[in-house]
């Protein structure tokens, strides 16, 4: 319990560790504590940046999306218009068509049987006349009566 | 050791109560060694042998536990802090960088709170405090016979191990302190200071011896309250460990299977050997149990067989008396620094405030 010498021995002790702690100790670590504040200081704000561009660029792509819906819709609408007239267009050209091929198959119909009346007048003639010689059994001038025959057959 | 009788026990106490001291015998002392007394011709710097000596060295001594234990401890805080310091980087810390980046963190905060002043030498100053007056209470924690008695068997006589129950080193760190603050004081105030201390509380200049008088006994009550506050809280944990301690070696000496024994191994005081030799196989057998190579259940009652031998279930209860001590004391020596950290700093505080 006695006061003597190690009094001052502890105060210059004192005096040199809290020197010490000031110069090497204390410095450091509140600079890197510092530094590194400021760091995530920096990263909080980069983050409230990031996000509120997330955000702005999320509206922009709702924007973009509404806008090519649109589009889309205004394109099917088109396409399917355009498809309508398409198949009306066809519709249109096939009865054309049909009706031309129909003309077309009348009118070799037509020839048809025309080529077949020729014929058929062109063997009436010999046919009647066969007939008639078998009726009259005899020789007829056949000159006269082709003449006559011919006639007839022109009037079938 | 202490034994049994009230008379080794004051011997124990007061043993525990002094320091190893180095310093100057006057001329002329009469100096009991074990040749018988011998007078000093001239003026000796000698190692003190008890108390007696210690006191009649006067001024000139100076307590060498208490210093070693002193610079030990603030060399290790300078040198924990410091490796921290090397590690100190922006990125995410860890381990020990955390730790002490924690304590900066604490010290700077409090240091905010109270001192509003400009200056960079406070919060240094306060984290050396903190830091070493903790680490100097922190040694109450060991236990109380340990580094005395290995000491005593290293050829140290007298050793305490507590820097802050010497009440030079709680007041040389509080003039340091005081110092400071009259240093800033006068740097900051100038005249003003003395103003303070003259004009204050009366202002008139009848007044002024009172003024003085009053003023000059609150400035000085500073130092001291503050060293000694520190000292008279770790002087009487440190006092409590030892009244457990005497208890506990007492309880120990009078173990109930082996009173006689120790009575015939060592006849009437019982070798600290004895106890040394209980003490490495019962955390012995802790060890291995821990190692997974013995039993819990085997553990617990080899360890009760040793103790038994030892009267250990006596010094079980002291143990656990002293640890029940130590748990509550831990509160006190971190309490104690960190008490004597935020008065300095208010002091330096007020020391800066310009009127």
């Amino acid at each position: 319990m006695n006061i003597n010498l190690t009094l001052f021995g502890q105060m210059v002790t004192f005096a040199f560790f809290v020197w010490f702690c000031m110069k090497f100790v204390w410095p450091v670590i509140i600079e890197s504590m510092e530094e590194r504040q400021k760091k995530i200081a920096d990263g909080l704000d980069a983050a409230d940046r990031a996000l509120r561009d997330l955000e702005l660029a999320q509206n922009k792509a709702t924007d973009q999306m509404k806008d090519a819906k649109q589009e889309a819709a205004g394109i099917i609408d088109q396409a399917s218009k355009r498809a309508g007239q398409i198949v009306d267009e066809a519709k249109n050209q096939a009865r054309v068509e049909g009706d031309r091929l129909k003309v077309a198959a009348e009118a070799e119909i037509e020839q048809e049987i025309n080529r077949a009346k020729e014929e058929l007048r062109a063997s009436v003639a010999g046919l009647a006349l066969a007939g008639a010689e078998k009726v009259l059994e005899a020789s007829i001038d056949e000159k006269a009566n082709r003449k006559l025959v011919d006639n007839l057959a022109a009037q079938l | 050791m202490a034994g049994g009788n009230p008379a080794s026990t004051t011997e124990y106490i007061q043993h525990h109560l002094t320091n190893l001291v180095y310093g100057k015998l006057p001329a002329g002392y009469e100096r009991t060694t074990e040749q018988g007394v011998e007078v000093l011709q001239a003026d000796t710097w000698t190692m003190a042998h008890g108390g007696q000596e210690a006191t009649d060295m006067g001024f000139w001594a100076i307590h060498v536990d208490s210093m070693i234990w002193s610079i030990g401890l603030g060399s290790l805080f300078c040198w924990m802090f410091l490796r921290a310091d090397k590690k100190a980087h922006t990125g995410v810390p860890a381990g020990w960088l955390n730790f002490v980046e924690m304590i900066v963190e604490f010290i700077d905060g409090a240091v905010k709170d109270s001192f509003h002043g400009r200056n960079k030498m406070v919060a240094p100053l306060a984290l050396t405090i903190f830091v070493w007056v903790f680490l100097m209470n922190l040694m109450d924690l060991l236990p109380v016979d340990l580094i005395p008695t290995l000491l005593m068997m290293a050829g140290v006589e007298y050793q305490k191990i507590v820097p802050s129950t010497d009440p030079n080193i709680t007041l040389g760190m509080a003039l340091g302190v005081f110092v400071l603050m009259l240093y800033y004081s006068f740097k900051i105030k100038g005249t003003g200071f003395v103003k303070e201390l003259t004009m204050h509380p009366f202002n008139h200049w009848g007044f002024i011896p009172v003024n003085l008088f009053m003023e000059t006994v609150g400035l000085l009550a500073k130092p001291f309250s503050l060293g000694l506050r520190l000292f008279g809280n770790m002087y009487a944990g440190e006092m409590i460990f030892i009244l457990i301690a005497t208890m506990f070696a007492a309880g120990a000496g009078a173990g109930f299977v082996s009173g006689g024994l120790h009575a015939e191994l060592f006849g009437e005081s019982t070798s600290g050997y004895f106890w040394l030799v209980i003490f490495l196989l019962v955390t012995g057998v802790c060890w291995l149990n821990l190692k997974g190579k013995v039993s819990t259940g085997k553990t617990v009652l080899l360890c009760m067989a040793f103790m038994a031998i030892g009267g250990g279930l006596f010094a079980l209860g002291g143990g656990l008396m002293q640890w029940g001590w130590a748990v509550f004391h831990i509160l006190v020596i971190t309490l104690q620094a960190f008490i004597f950290m935020v008065l300095t700093v208010v002091y330096l505080s007020m020391a800066h405030e310009d009127h």
